[in-house]
């Protein structure tokens, strides 16, 4: 098989975020796979495992990508690809990542492609539907349980807390939930062979794409944080009374109840 | 010339999500003149739903019923909307940013060959053009988008902006359009309802979440009694989760969902910075916990030093008083 994960470095989530200018400041961020996107390499590596074949990760990203992807080798993918945008392009969005990934993908024998259900980050869960559609490819998102039996694949898909049994096909692209399976820790023999495990670099020249064709539909005008919670109140006093004097605040302060 | 928004709406059993109407309040917004278009997709009869929109602020609503729109799939529901957006060629679409919102949006806006802002919580405006506000890193942040080309495209994250008032003197007309649902690449086999009938976290008013505070999967029944009481729902921390107290479709926070109910009340969880963005945005926070020196507490707006399991009872017990 043919299998394909579509990766995105995002900020550790212990990170706190700072604003400067309207901009995010990443200097002094730490970096890591975007966490869901993490089930997507562990369930390509298990796949594979099983049905053979290989894995190729790959990302639309900047240079620093690179130490992502080699993550992800390690962990026991095959081969990477970084799609590195960072001297063609000043800015993208949702679909300009879709577009360099269609043109990719273009010429390309797929029999599935997994990505995370969202980026933490943008968080808008846009690209991997997107990719399918203009791959003509049906797609099953917050997968939970992936089985492949030949063409035929069994998906339970989380809607909202319910599950979905689904019936589809190969080809077929999936974006994965938590709960799925549990991604692995690259072994250190992992590491020392992902050194050497084949990074392919391109650029968008190489797909046969110009900055016009992949030129964003949106436009961020401005970032901020939100207003700085204040601390409220820690009640006291017996508890029997703290309750009530809850209940009582939830009703004529803040008028919840 | 006024605009024309379509709205997509959508149904659980049976009746519409509260979400669909907050989407004609965004699309009022965005045009305050402009003809607001409902949109039904369904197997069953859509005339009261469709009624429902048009009191809700909808000015005329296209319904489609087909065998092949039971159940949501992106390929039944992208043609669906395919064929209404081709017909009537939209200057704004607005959907809720719910799992089918979240699912088929993109398919559209890539057929359409146009942007998307997905996820918004606030429209507000620089001169005449709309502006997107959007939680970012999980709440941590937020961003304000405009779309630069095409189709003004969003879809609006439940419990953030306002439903207009129901007004049911309010007439439009409800037309029911055909369209050839066909070839389903994914087929749904089952459905397996594993949350409570009607409260979807998402879009509950409020929200009682436990952490690993709460011990077991036992620990966790007083939380539903209080959610149950409140008409909310019930979520945990990634500590509980992974614990096996509850299932990961509970879980809130960076990795899980983001919620933003009326009230949400924190048991026994410490408040680690990848909680706090999935929920410190709820408009009133309580914090239960033991340890006088969570981090929770540092967002709540009011707190209960103290044990769960004697406070959530007392809860419950005085709670019932006043609804009594």
């Amino acid at each position: 098989m043919n299998i394909y994960v579509l990766l995105k470095k995002t900020f550790d989530t212990e990170e706190k975020i700072v604003v400067s200018n309207g901009q995010i400041e990443e200097d002094a961020a730490e970096f890591i796979i975007n966490p869901y996107d993490e089930y997507a390499v562990e369930e390509a590596i298990k796949q594979r495992d099983e049905h053979g074949g290989e894995v190729t990760v790959v990302t639309v990203g900047d240079e620093d990508s690179e130490k992502q992807l080699r993550t992800a080798l390690a962990m026991g993918a095959d081969k990477a690809v970084l799609i590195n945008t960072e001297d063609d392009l000043e800015e993208g969005d949702q679909f300009t990542t879709a577009k360099i990934l269609e043109a990719f993908f273009e010429e390309k024998e797929v029999d599935l492609i997994l990505a995370g259900n969202v980026a933490i980050d943008e968080a808008s869960g846009q690209v991997g539907p997107r990719l399918a559609s203009s791959l003509d490819i049906p797609y099953v998102t917050t997968i939970t349980k992936l089985e492949i039996d030949g063409e035929t694949v069994k998906i339970e898909k989380d809607v909202e807390g319910d599950m979905e049994i689904i019936e589809t096909s190969l080809p077929l692209l999936v974006t994965c939930q938590q709960g799925l399976n549990e991604p692995r820790y690259p072994s250190l023999p992992g590491i020392m062979k992902a050194k050497k495990k084949p990074l392919e670099e391109l650029e968008i020249d190489d797909l046969d794409i110009d900055e016009d064709d992949v030129e964003p539909k949106t436009k961020t005008i401005d970032i901020f944080l939100p207003p700085e919670k204040e601390a409220g109140r820690v009640l006291e006093g017996e508890l029997e009374a703290q309750v009530k004097e809850l209940v009582s605040l939830l009703r004529t302060e803040a008028k919840v109840l | 010339m006024s605009k024309k928004l379509l709205v997509i709406g959508e149904s659980r059993d049976n009746s519409l999500r509260n979400v669909t109407f907050e989407a004609i309040a965004a699309a009022r917004k965005i045009a305050a003149d402009g003809e607001i278009v409902g949109v039904l997709f369904g197997a069953e009869d859509l005339a009261t739903q469709a009624n429902e929109m048009i009191y809700y602020g909808a000015d005329r609503v296209i319904t489609v019923q087909h065998d092949n729109l039971k159940n949501y799939t992106s390929d039944g529901y992208g043609q669906a909307t395919m064929a209404v957006v081709e017909e009537e060629s939209p200057d704004v679409i607005v959907m809720g940013h719910t799992a089918i919102g979240k699912d088929v949006t993109p398919k559209v806006a890539s057929k359409l060959n146009t942007g998307l802002i997905s996820d918004v919580t606030t429209i507000d405006f620089d001169g005449d053009t709309a502006v997107f506000t959007r939680p970012i890193y999980s709440g941590k942040a937020f961003e304000k988008k405009v779309i630069t080309d095409g189709i003004v495209f969003v879809t609006v994250r439940p419990n953030n902006i306002p439903a207009l008032e129901r007004d049911e003197s309010r007439t439009g007309d409800v037309q029911a359009k055909e369209v050839e649902i066909k070839d389903l690449r994914t087929i749904i086999k089952e459905v397996v309802r594993k949350t409570s009938e009607g409260v979807d976290m998402s879009e509950a008013s409020v929200v009682v979440a436990g952490g690993r505070a709460v011990k077991s999967e036992e620990g966790f029944k007083p939380l539903y009694e209080l959610a149950e009481l409140l008409g909310g729902a019930v979520g945990a921390s990634r500590g509980a989760c992974d614990a096996g107290y509850c299932d990961y479709s509970l879980q809130i926070g960076q990795t899980g969902k983001v919620v933003t109910p009326d009230l949400y009340i924190a048991v026994g969880i410490s408040g680690a910075i990848q909680h706090l963005a999935g929920m410190s945005n709820s408009k009133v926070i309580v914090a239960i916990n033991k340890d006088p020196e969570a981090n929770i507490f540092n967002v709540a707006d009011y707190g209960i030093v103290g044990d769960m399991f004697e406070v959530v009872p007392m809860l419950i017990e005085e709670i019932k008083k006043i609804k009594a």
